[in-house]
């Protein structure tokens, strides 16, 4: 029982940032109809902004500010950063390429992540970063939190899951209950006629990047603080994203979240059940199984195409 | 040709030739009178560029394949350097995956985006048929067909899906595969209790090529690599290429490109869509399991990582730049980045071609013209006037030395400011504003442009000499990403591509 709970809580909490990433997939895709290949590689540069906050802030054994806040920095710069590179890169890359056919911006995408994380390794080197957290405040956030029956669930967790449901919640009323996200759902809806509607095309998309890539980066630093990262965990992160977004059903928003839970939860158990080394395998084989008997997702609209 | 005389009467020649020059016998594809008048008319050149244009176009393509062959036997007689055969012989393998990407992605219009796992599987099938892992050594002529053989099962197998899926779905579906390959090689020392593929450490010990009972050593006597590998490389390439070319001519082949421009549109004049691209997948796979045979015989080892997502982008790189659905695009794209990717790897060649590239660029973009002076010299003296100011202010941002590379480098370590010890902070810096300004040039226009452009052009050569002569292992693959971001931008065909023109 001791084990399932532990079980349960590492796949909440891998599942919640797997949601943030499948959120930026769907959200680009929704309007779009674009798979952004480059989404991985901006999660990771999240990963990157905030190590680099934090030693700016002094490291992790002597931070020049209170760890509440060193955290919260450390997640608004990545927020930041990424917001400006999933611009630049809807900007110089997929822009120009909206007309062409569909083929076209794919393999430009594949063009940017190789781009991205290569730049990285460039610059900073291949080797892994590591954030360090057990040594801020002695440990506190691994020693401190509550108990299930045997299982400490410690505060490391707790920060991780309920931020990205908090960003998840204020996505969602976003998206539902103002005028912008008004516009991003006609735009998601039928693009053109949005376009005569008068709604602004480019505004809405450059939109749905700064939102897709922001929660990347957040949900880059809540991934590093407990996993060491490095140039390339892009590739696999980001298309465990999209699979969590084709599972939970691609451009919906609640979709994403059950998708990344399901994913976290598969992966999880399968790792403590059966063996680390096939974990990625039951992704593969989930994402087929859904992608040949419900394209749809779990909560996704059927599409239907017309002629 | 001749001259026109009204301009406008080209535009209607052109559409005549275009229409006419395949000969009637073979209707091109997915184009139409506007479209060929269209696409024509955007690929004729004017000027001596054009009639060398139509010169080269009109000798045949058998001509090209002789000389090509000819160049690569003429390999080992102009060199006797090991390296130099061997990298003749990457890039023979780089021709043949290239043809095989081809198929799928030029002909098929299908995003495989897992390809080079079936290099892989080739690779890892003749390790396990002929090594001392199971003791089974067969011959090399009994061998490579039946790798060939089971690459296209596993293309077919793996084309299932796409019956169903279309460009987007298929891509993740196809990267996904490559990660289950190399999550299955690399941990495949412990399937089921069994020793499958060797894990991380591969399989070694790896049977050279026979013919008829006869070993063909992978290096001769004197340790120098035996040219029989590249021989018996371009062999293979030669039989695929004219093979795939009678493909192309054929029904299958018209069939493919219809496929590719419109699949709602062939499956409505009853093309059997869902078969036409499991064999567009079983073809582009058995190819690139043969090729797989050769690598793994002459290195007589295999390893998870050799197939992994860089290759695929290289693979992807050459068949964008030399043009999707050409066959002859493809092999000379395969030969310009294979040697591009060679001569980065020295600082010296790579300082001398890169500074080679910018001042053609240069004159390219901006032609003879009082432009190109002001530009140029603007740059200088830019340059000399930065080096002055921070050389005054702490002359240790001067020092450093320019490095192997001969007048290029000399000229260089006295214009480009080079730290001697550079600070850890100048590679993330410099680079990033280079990136940030290149792409705001692009924004830009009239001379703005062009006064931009000068310090542009300088940072340019400060990161070359600073941060990325020091790390040719991304500095490759960044160029490769841009490569293929640009190409799919300005030139989407490619060198000998196609052009697509679509109608709406």
């Amino acid at each position: 029982m001791d084990t399932f709970i532990q079980l349960t809580l590492n796949g909440l909490t891998l599942g919640s940032v797997y949601a943030l990433i499948a959120l930026g997939y769907s959200l680009v895709y929704g309007i779009l109809k674009l798979l952004n290949f480059a989404h991985g590689d901006v999660f990771m540069v999240g990963t990157f902004i905030g190590f680099g906050t934090l030693q700016v802030l002094g490291g992790s054994t002597n931070p020049i500010v209170p760890i509440w806040l060193l955290l919260t920095l450390m997640t608004l710069a990545a927020m930041g950063g990424c917001a400006v590179l999933g611009v630049a890169i809807e900007r110089f890359a997929y822009r120009p390429l909206r007309d062409a056919p569909r083929i076209a911006p794919l393999i430009s995408a594949l063009g940017v992540s190789f781009f991205i994380a290569y730049s990285m390794q460039l610059m900073f080197g291949a080797a892994l970063k590591n954030y360090d957290t057990f040594s801020m405040d002695g440990g506190a956030l691994y020693f401190n939190g509550f108990d299930i029956g045997n299982v400490r669930v410690p505060l490391i967790r707790i920060i991780t899951i309920v931020s990205a449901f908090v960003m998840m919640v204020l996505l969602w009323l976003l998206v539902t209950r103002t005028r912008l996200g008004k516009a991003m759902r006609a735009t998601s809806h039928d693009r053109e006629a949005a376009a005569m509607m008068g709604i602004d095309i480019d505004k809405v998309i450059v939109f749905a990047f700064v939102l897709g890539s922001a929660l990347a980066g957040a949900a880059g630093v809540l991934f590093a603080l407990r996993v060491p990262t490095y140039a390339t965990i892009g590739f696999l992160i980001g298309l465990k994203g999209f699979t969590a977004a084709v599972i939970g059903g691609i451009g919906s928003i609640p979709g994403a979240l059950a998708g990344g839970l399901v994913l976290g939860f598969a992966e999880s158990y399968t790792q403590g059940y059966i063996s680390t080394r096939w974990s990625d395998l039951l992704v593969f084989v989930i994402l087929i199984l859904f992608l040949l008997f419900r394209p749809q997702g779990l909560l996704g609209k059927a599409d239907i195409r017309k002629v | 040709m001749g001259g026109y005389d009204d301009e406008l009467t080209r535009p209607l020649e052109g559409a005549l030739e275009a229409t006419t020059s395949e000969g009637p016998t073979s209707p091109a594809v997915g184009r139409d009178e506007w479209v060929a008048r269209h696409g024509d008319n955007r690929r004729r050149r004017g000027g001596p560029l054009g009639k060398l244009e139509e010169r080269l176009a009109a000798v045949p393509w058998w001509a090209w394949l002789t000389l090509l062959c000819v160049v690569a036997v003429l390999v080992p007689v102009v060199s006797d350097s090991g390296y130099v055969r061997r990298v003749a012989f990457d890039i023979a393998i780089y021709m043949l995956l290239a043809l095989g990407l081809n198929v799928v992605v030029g002909w098929g219009g299908l995003l495989d985006l897992g390809y080079v796992a079936f290099y892989g599987i080739g690779a890892y099938a003749y390790a396990l048929l002929s090594s001392e892992h199971y003791g089974i050594h067969l011959p090399t002529l009994v061998a490579i067909p039946l790798v060939v053989v089971i690459g296209a099962v596993v293309g077919f197998l793996v084309g299932l899906p796409s019956r169903r899926l279309t460009g987007d779905y298929l891509a993740i579906v196809t990267l996904f595969f490559l990660q289950l390959f190399l999550t299955v090689t690399t941990n495949g020392d412990d399937l089921f209790g069994h020793n499958v593929t060797g894990g991380a450490n591969g399989i070694l010990n790896v049977d050279p090529l026979s013919l008829f009972g006869h070993d063909l050593p992978v290096s001769t006597s004197g340790g120098v690599f035996n040219v029989a590998y590249l021989y018996v490389v371009m062999a293979a390439f030669v039989i695929v290429f004219v093979a795939l070319r009678f493909v192309n001519l054929s029904r299958t082949g018209r069939a493919w490109r219809s496929l590719r421009e419109d699949p709602l549109a062939a499956e409505v004049m009853g093309m059997p869509v869902n078969w036409l691209k499991l064999m567009s997948f079983a073809f582009g796979a058995s190819i690139a399991a043969l090729s797989g045979t050769f690598v793994s015989a002459l290195n007589s080892s295999v390893f998870p990582l050799s197939f992994s997502f860089p290759l695929l982008i290289t693979v992807y790189t050459m068949v964008i730049l030399g043009g999707a659905g050409s066959q002859a695009g493809v092999v000379i794209g395969a030969i310009v980045i294979g040697v591009l990717l060679e001569v980065l790897r020295d600082p010296g060649d790579s300082r001398v071609l890169f500074y080679s590239v910018i001042v053609l660029g240069l004159f390219a973009a901006l032609k003879l013209s009082r432009k190109l002076v002001a530009v140029l010299a603007g740059l200088f003296l830019f340059g000399l006037a930065l080096r002055l100011i921070v050389g005054a202010i702490d002359s240790s941002w001067t020092s450093g030395s320019g490095g192997s590379g001969g007048q290029v480098a000399d000229f260089m370590a006295r214009w480009v400011v080079v730290p001697s010890e550079p600070a850890a902070w100048i590679a993330p810096v410099s680079y990033i504003t280079l990136v940030a300004m290149a792409l705001i040039l692009t924004l830009l226009r009239g001379w703005v442009r062009l006064v931009v452009l000068v310090p542009v052009l300088y940072l340019a050569a400060f990161v070359w000499e600073n941060v990325m002569l020091a790390k040719p292992e991304p500095t490759r693959y960044i160029i490769l990403g841009v490569l293929l971001i640009a190409l799919m931008i300005l030139r989407p065909s490619g060198l000998l591509g196609e052009k697509r023109v679509e109608i709406i």
